[in-house]
Parts: structure tokens; sequence; C-alpha cells
């Protein structure tokens, strides 16, 4: 009883996705598939599903081996997928949803929406997944959908389960949320495939851990005794720093003040309730905190995105509370924004148009009314080198880079210049270990030559990791300071989420 | 399944950009209007488009033809044949009348004149992710300005026919602006008000052209005097043909857009509006700004396209309907040439043959006129649902660039 690859090899035009690798999967057992975007962890899976066929090898299943590409004959035999991105219908019901396609069951039809009910919260109570089947699909949270998904897959009986990527949608609490599911399933003999690029998730949930790179399987490791290290050695193909490398801060100037700030969410909710903050030159200071308690309107707020209500910010001495983005831009401040397939990037823009996306207006990018895209290609080539984006050429559009890649286009267009205030908002979000790395390392460089570095990250270790000062948010406000050299994981994250404690000097 | 979308992230707005499509919405425009393809794309589609739609204009053509039926029963070989001479009749005729003499030439080059600038309008609010459907009522006010000047301006040649048209493109941008004006402050739709602006402006011309602004002294008809001679557009083949310098204006328009959307400032952020409104604002661009601005650019191109129906239409009297159904055709043109300015020439150029054609074709074949706007029809039905066109040829999925093949199976 197990599913099996054996030597699967599946060859592109250009590039050999998967080169002989093996896997196995046992009932009860979660086995995580580690690898960068790119190193064929999605075609594995895909073949694994029969939505590809592979050129060598064989796909084995409780000893039945699946001869031909075809998803429904690997449903059949036990197998059930959840995609990265859901397969939803967002106007119907949950209960709709699941029964969406399902072969007619004894007694079971399809227009049964009292059946349908049934299915679902038996399944939903079994695994303690608390979903409503009456629920319209589109007004539940992305964890909760994510369950739909997995209720969908158990409905149809599949004894293995893949989950595709499965948290790089979801919030650090529905991530907890999903591994107690995922625990559940294994606790009732399901066998579990675990995709993703993230080493402790990996870790915190798998016994077995089979990393991919180049589309080769270059080794197996128990997560009892493998470190972080390693596995990311293995990823990436070379030694990578985890931790950060820096000297202390030699903090000077105020560059950014922060005073009593209130800011109103799109619900016009005070997300940001007289928050007070100073980042000084010479020193990142890291906003730690759960998501949805301010941040984002106060990163957006400062960068002149969204209006205050009350409060003021000021960069260098001068107040911009009032400022627009652009001048702000023009005080020497760099943005690298939450969400940068939305805001910091024009996806189906190139390479060269994103780099000069918001210094287009001024010589060397701008003669007045017409562009120079000479210079501009120009620049774009440099900046390529200069900071390490791996891309065919310039003149091809962002989307085609891997995640990381298009961080460091805006990690490269924001900081070639002198900048005298950073402002970094999930910087390394979804992004491969082999890049992080290094843009913590450029961070620490800006900070270095002087610039005041405002961190903003839902990764509690990069911001205790990154920052020289830790200041907590909570419900809009700053809810306590605290060193990072000094201060625990746990005394940070209590305050996270509420509780008393830390230094209050700065909330004051 | 093989192919990931190339972004997850939840899609949720700015609280201070006007509301625009979400981003699901915008991918959905981005396709079906032809922005942000690789020219292969941009032209496979189109000419098989134009091919099936010419198939299926021939099965009209044949199941129409009633003689043919009733010889069907005793002798359907005749039948058949003579529905495919029909065929090839019709189809000759359609030819001839737009290609097969200078005046042939003339007609087609004329009609696609005011198609063309008024197809680079719709594009260009294409390209910024708007979708103007008011081109129909920025070409009546701009040509209506142009009329006025022609009527009370005393000019020389040169001079009185460029004012005319420089009064036609203030006029119609500020029409098209003020969509884009509305947009920006209040989050109207541009849809509702161009189609809404389009009754006020076809309105206004009726009761314009009965003022004694324009009214010829004496008549009574909702019609302008005749334009003096030096306020009209030149002929360009000579007195005898139609086709005048509207033509050249109307290529000018074409390089100049060009310039405007590829190698302009303004035009990035024209296009990284359109795109992205989100992004757009990251990069400090007036995103409020833009959105009057690209509906101004655009109402001015519709403008001169009205200016070419009153300036340049012998006999130069001005009736209430000169905006016709032009207004309309430009989507479909802008559709077809996947909102590129070279992508509009040769869409405007098509529609300009198929239109002046489909009259002779009337005329020699019999073959009603109508057909013409049928085939119209089938091609923009055909453009809108690509899927549908690469599955009658059997064609694959758009083969992507090599660089973006890694993107369907990384992890």
């Amino acid at each position: 009883m197990a599913l099996e690859l054996r030597g699967i090899t599946k060859r592109f035009p250009t590039v050999i996705a998967n080169d002989d690798v093996s896997l196995a999967v046992q009932p009860g057992e979660i086995v995580a598939l580690l690898g960068e975007n790119g190193a064929g962890k999605t075609t594995l899976m895909n073949i694994l599903f029969g939505l590809y066929t592979p050129d060598e090898g064989r796909v084995i299943i409780d000893g039945e081996e699946l001869k031909h590409a075809d998803p429904g004959a690997a449903i059949a035999a036990g197998v059930g997928m959840v995609h990265q991105h859901f397969m939803l219908v967002p106007v119907f019901t949950v209960a709709e949803n699941v029964i969406l396609g399902l072969e007619p069951l004894k007694g079971f039809d399809w227009i049964d929406r009292r059946t349908a009910r049934k299915l679902v919260t038996e399944v939903s109570d079994r695994y303690n997944l608390s979903v409503d089947p009456d629920a319209m699909v589109e007004d539940i949270p992305v964890g909760v959908q994510q369950r739909v998904e997995i209720i969908k897959v158990l409905i149809r009986d599949a004894r293995y389960i893949i989950f595709d990527e499965p948290t790089a949608v979801l919030t650090p609490q529905e991530v907890e949320e999903f591994f107690q599911i995922v625990r559940e399933l294994k606790e009732d003999g399901k066998g579990v495939i675990f995709i993703s690029h993230k080493l402790n998730e990996a870790l915190e949930i798998a016994d077995r851990i089979v990393v991919l790179r180049d589309g080769k399987s270059v080794g197996e490791t128990n997560p009892r005794v493998a470190t972080r290290e390693q596995l990311a050695e293995l990823m990436v193909g070379r030694p990578v720093l985890l931790t950060v490398d820096k000297e202390p801060a030699t903090p000077e100037e105020v560059v950014l003040r922060v005073d009593n700030l209130v800011v109103l969410d799109d619900q016009a909710h005070r997300a940001v309730d007289g928050a007070t903050l100073e980042v000084h030159a010479g020193e990142i200071v890291g906003i730690a905190g759960v998501q949805g308690n301010g941040q984002t309107e106060l990163v957006e707020s400062i960068m002149g995105m969204r209006p205050s209500l009350a409060g003021t910010v000021s960069v260098g001495g001068e107040d911009v509370t009032k400022h627009s983005p652009r001048q702000i831009h023009q005080l020497a401040v760099a943005h690298v924004p939450e969400d940068r397939q939305e805001s910091g990037l024009v996806l189906s823009f190139t390479v060269t148009e994103n780099m000069v996306l918001d210094s287009y207006y001024d010589p060397p990018y701008s003669r007045g009314v017409s562009m120079d895209w000479d210079a501009a290609t120009q620049a774009s080539q440099r900046l390529v080198d200069e900071y390490d984006v791996k891309t065919t050429r310039v003149d091809v559009p962002v989307s085609n880079l891997s995640g990381g890649n298009q961080q460091k286009v805006i990690v490269a267009r924001e900081f070639d210049r002198d900048v005298k205030l950073v402002v970094a908002s999930q910087p390394t979000r979804g992004v491969d270990v082999g890049s992080i790395e290094y843009i913590h390392a450029r961070i620490v460089e800006r900070r270095d030559q002087g610039a005041a570095v405002l961190l903003v990250s839902s990764e509690l270790d990069e911001v205790m990791a990154l920052s020289d000062r830790v200041l907590v948010m909570f419900k809009g406000r700053i809810a306590g300071e605290f060193d990072p050299m000094t201060a625990s994981n746990t005394e940070v994250g209590l305050a996270m989420l509420g509780s008393e404690g830390g230094d209050d000097r700065v909330a004051s | 399944m093989t192919e990931l979308p190339p972004d997850n992230q939840p899609d949720d707005a700015m609280a201070d950009v006007p509301e625009q499509p979400s981003s699901e919405g915008r991918k959905m425009m981005r396709r079906m209007t032809g922005v942000d393809e690789s020219w292969r794309q941009a032209l496979v589609v189109p000419a098989l488009s134009i091919l099936l739609a010419l198939i299926v204009g021939a099965v009209i053509i044949m199941v129409t033809d009633v003689d043919a039926w009733r010889l069907m029963r005793e002798d359907p070989v005749a039948a058949l044949g003579e529905m495919l001479e029909g065929v090839w009749v019709a189809y000759r005729a359609l030819f001839l009348g737009a290609f097969g003499s200078v005046r042939a030439i003339s007609e087609t080059l004329f009609t696609a004149t005011p198609l063309i600038l008024a197809g680079l309008a719709v594009a260009v609010g294409f390209q910024t992710g708007l979708f103007n459907i008011g081109a129909r009522g920025q070409m009546f006010m701009g040509g209506l300005a142009a009329v006025w000047v022609g009527l009370h301006v005393e000019l020389p040649a040169v001079l009185h026919v460029s004012l005319a048209i420089l009064a036609a493109i203030v006029v119609g941008g500020i029409w098209g602006g003020i969509t884009g004006l509305l947009k920006a402050r209040t989050g109207a739709h541009e849809v509702i008000t161009t189609i809404m602006l389009n009754f006020v402006a076809a309105f206004f011309v009726l009761w314009a052209l009965k003022t004694p602004a324009f009214q010829e002294e004496g008549s009574n008809l909702p019609q302008s005097a005749p334009l003096p001679e030096s306020v009209r557009l030149p002929a360009i083949f000579g007195e005898q043909y139609r086709v005048n310098i509207g033509l050249l204006i109307a290529i000018a328009a074409v390089f100049f857009v060009y310039w405007l959307m590829y190698r302009s400032t303004l035009g990035f952020e024209f296009r990284a509006t359109g795109f992205s409104p989100t992004a757009s604002v990251y990069a400090g661009m007036n995103v409020s700004f833009l959105l009057t601005a690209v509906m101004f650019v655009s109402g001015a191109l519709a403008g001169v396209a009205g200016s070419t129906m009153t300036q340049g239409l012998p006999p130069y009297t001005v009736t209430s309907n000169f905006a016709g159904t032009i207004g309309f055709d430009a989507i479909a043109l802008a559709l077809l040439g996947r909102s590129h300015p070279f992508g509009v020439l040769w869409a405007g150029l098509l529609f300009g043959a198929l239109i002046a054609g489909g009259r002779s074709m009337q005329a020699a074949a019999g073959v009603s006129v109508d057909l013409v706007i049928v085939m119209q029809a089938l091609i923009i039905v055909f453009i809108a649902a690509p899927e549908l066109v690469r599955t009658i040829f059997r064609l694959k999925k758009a083969k992507a660039e090599p660089a973006q093949l890694t993107k369907g199976w990384g992890g």
C-alpha cells in the first residue's frame, strides 16, 4: 500500500523538468516536496495527477500502475489534489461546489442539496473543518475556501492528497489551522504530499522531506535531524545564510517620525489608531504584528497612498502628512510595497518599463514629453546585472520572472539611488530562499550606508533577524518595543497577541 | 490547468483610486481588446476570424438564394451550382467594389478615414483600461464645432480647414474629457456616461441644426447651410473622387497615437494606469488626471473623425445623423485591430473595403449590403471568442516566448 513515482523523467522543449525522480508516500505519512520555484515540483505532481504523461518512469498507486495521463483515472485510484489556485465557483454555496462534477452516487443525485449538505457537514465535523455548507464561497475567507477544496477531495474518497503550495495564500493564523487539518488527515490514514518552498513549514509538518533541485531529486531527510541550513543548501545548491549577518547599528538623527497617526481602512475602521514611532538613520526598525493590525494602512499612509485622519508623518524633518506618493518618493524614500504583483509592478510591462516605473518622468528616461527608451534599457540592463535579476532579456514581461526575481526588480529600482529612508513591506513574502538572503543583505547594506529602514513583516523570524529594534503593532497602536538581541520570540509573540509586556516607552 | 495564471494575489484596490474593474475583469478586457499581446497572437486570430466570416457569409448568401431553393427539388446539383455562382458573383462584386478601380479604391479609403480615426479613439481608451462607447457623441460634438467654424469664421483655405479641425479636436476632447473627469472624481462608470452623453450630443446636434447659427436662411430643414469652399477638406485624387486629406490626417493620427502610447511619457502613464491602477498610484502617477487626459485624447480623435464627416463629406450640407454608426463600428474596429494603432489602420481599411465593396455588391449582385454588417459582426464575435477560432482551425494555444515556458512547470 503506497503511492509511488518511479524514475519519472519529463522533458520540455528547452528544459528537463523532471530527471529520474522517484518518490513514495505511505498511508498515514506526510511527505514534504521541497524545492525552489522552477525546481520541477509542480510538473512532478501534475504527472502524478495525470495531467502530463511522463517521458519515462511509472506511477503506481497501491500496486496498480496508472497507465495513461488522465486525471479521472488518478481520482478513481484515490489521488486528490488541492491546487494552489482554487477551482471553486464563487457564487455557489459550499455544498454546491462540493458536489459539482461528482459522479452520481447511489441514492445521491446532484440536485439533492440536502444530501450534499449532509455530506459536507459529515466530512467537516469528522476533520474539524468547521465549514458551513450553505455559505456562499465568495463570502468565506481564503483559508476556509481551501478547506472546501479539501472536502471536495475527501468526498471523492481520496487516500492520497497532494497540496500544491497550500500556504502561499494563507495568513499565518490560517497556516496553523491548516497544519492542524493536515495532521487530522494523517491520523485518519491519508497519505499527504505537501509541496512547498518554505523550510520552516516543511520541517514542522512533514515526516519525511524530499528536496528537488533543477528537476532532480537531490536528497531525502528526516525533519527531526535535518536543519534549516542543510535543507536550504540542498535546495539552492550552495550554502545559504539564513541568519542575517550584520554589525550592531549606529543610529543617528531621526529620519522618519510618525506621531499619533490615525488612518482608516477601506471599511472606515480606525486601522491605525494613534501610532507613534521614530526611525533613525542607520538603523532597521522592524514592525511585528499579526496581519491586519494596521501595518498595511500605516505603510500606505506614510507613503502618501492613503490619507490620514489625524496625526503627522515627517521625513527628515519635513512634514509629509499631505504629500503625494511622488513627492515622498522625491524625498529619497524607497518603498518595497507589500503586494508586489498588484502595487509594485505592472505585470504585463517589461522588466525595463518596471525598472523606471517611478522615475520615468525625469531625465535620463524622459526628455520632456517623450521617453528615451534607449537610456531606460541601458539602465535596466545595468540594474539586472548589478542586482542579479535572472531574466533572459530586459524586454520580456516581468510576469515571466519568478517571484524572487520580480522582487529583485523592485529592490533594484528602489535602491538604485541615494535613499534616506527605506520602507519595506513583506520584502521576502513568496520569495525563494536564495533571493531572501540576497534581499536581506541589500537592506542591511542600505542601513550601513546611513539609511533609515522601516521593515514590516508578518514573519516574526524575519523581523527578529533583520531588525535593530522591534516594535509590535497591535490594534493600530505600537504596543511594545523589544531588543531583538535579548527578547525571545515568545515574548514578542505574546505582545503581538495583545498581552502586556515589552518596553512601553514608545507607545506612551 | 497546465498554464497557471501568473498572479495569485488577492485583488484589493486602493481606496483612493476611482473604481476600476477587478483584476479578473481587467484581464478579461485585456484579452478581448488585445492589449498586452505578442504581435503574432495579434495577427493570427483576426486573420482567421475574417476568413471564417467570409465562409459564414458565403453560407448566408447560399441559403438566402430563393431562386436556387426553388430549383432544389428538381435538380439539386444545378441548384447548388447556382448557389455557388451566387457566392462568386457577390464576392467578386464586393472585391471589385472595394479595389477594382480608382473610384473603388477612393471609396474604400474615403469610407475608412473616419473609421480609422474613431477606431483610434476607442483603442486609446482600451489601452488605458477604459471602454469608450462615446465615440459617436464625441464625433457629433467635434463635427458640429467644425461646422460652426466653417460657417462663422472667414479665413483662407489652409487656415480655415486647420482651425475647423482644431475646433473639432478641442470640443470632441472636452466631450470625452467630461467622462474621464466624472470617472476620476465620482467613479461613474465610463460605459454608462458615454452612452448617455451620446444621446445628449445627438439631440444637441438635432437642435443646433435647426437654429439660425447653422441653418440655411429660409430653410426649415434640420441641416446646415452648405459649408464654404475654404473649409472643405481638399480631395487628393482629384475632384471627381471623394477621398480627401482626411485620410492623410488619419494616417498621421495613427503614427501620433503610436508615438503617444509607446514613446511618450504620458503614454507610459496611460498604459500603466490601464494595466494596474494600484501600481500607478504607487508609482506616483496622478490617476485622476490620467483618466481625464486619456478620455480627452480619445474624444479628440473621435472629434476629428466627426470633422471628416462634415468638412469632408460632399455635398457639405451637414445633416443630423452625420456620425452614422461609425462610433460603434469603431469599437469593433479597435477590437479587430487589437487596440494597436497599426492594427486599427488595417482594420479600418478592411472595414472601409467591406462597406464600399458592399455597396457595389448590392448594386451588382443583388445581395443586400446588410450582409457586410453581418460579416463585420461575425468577425468581432470570432475575435471575442478566440478559443472558438482556435478550435475550428485546430490551433494550439498561442506559443509563448521561451522564457515564459518556465512559468508552467516551476514549483
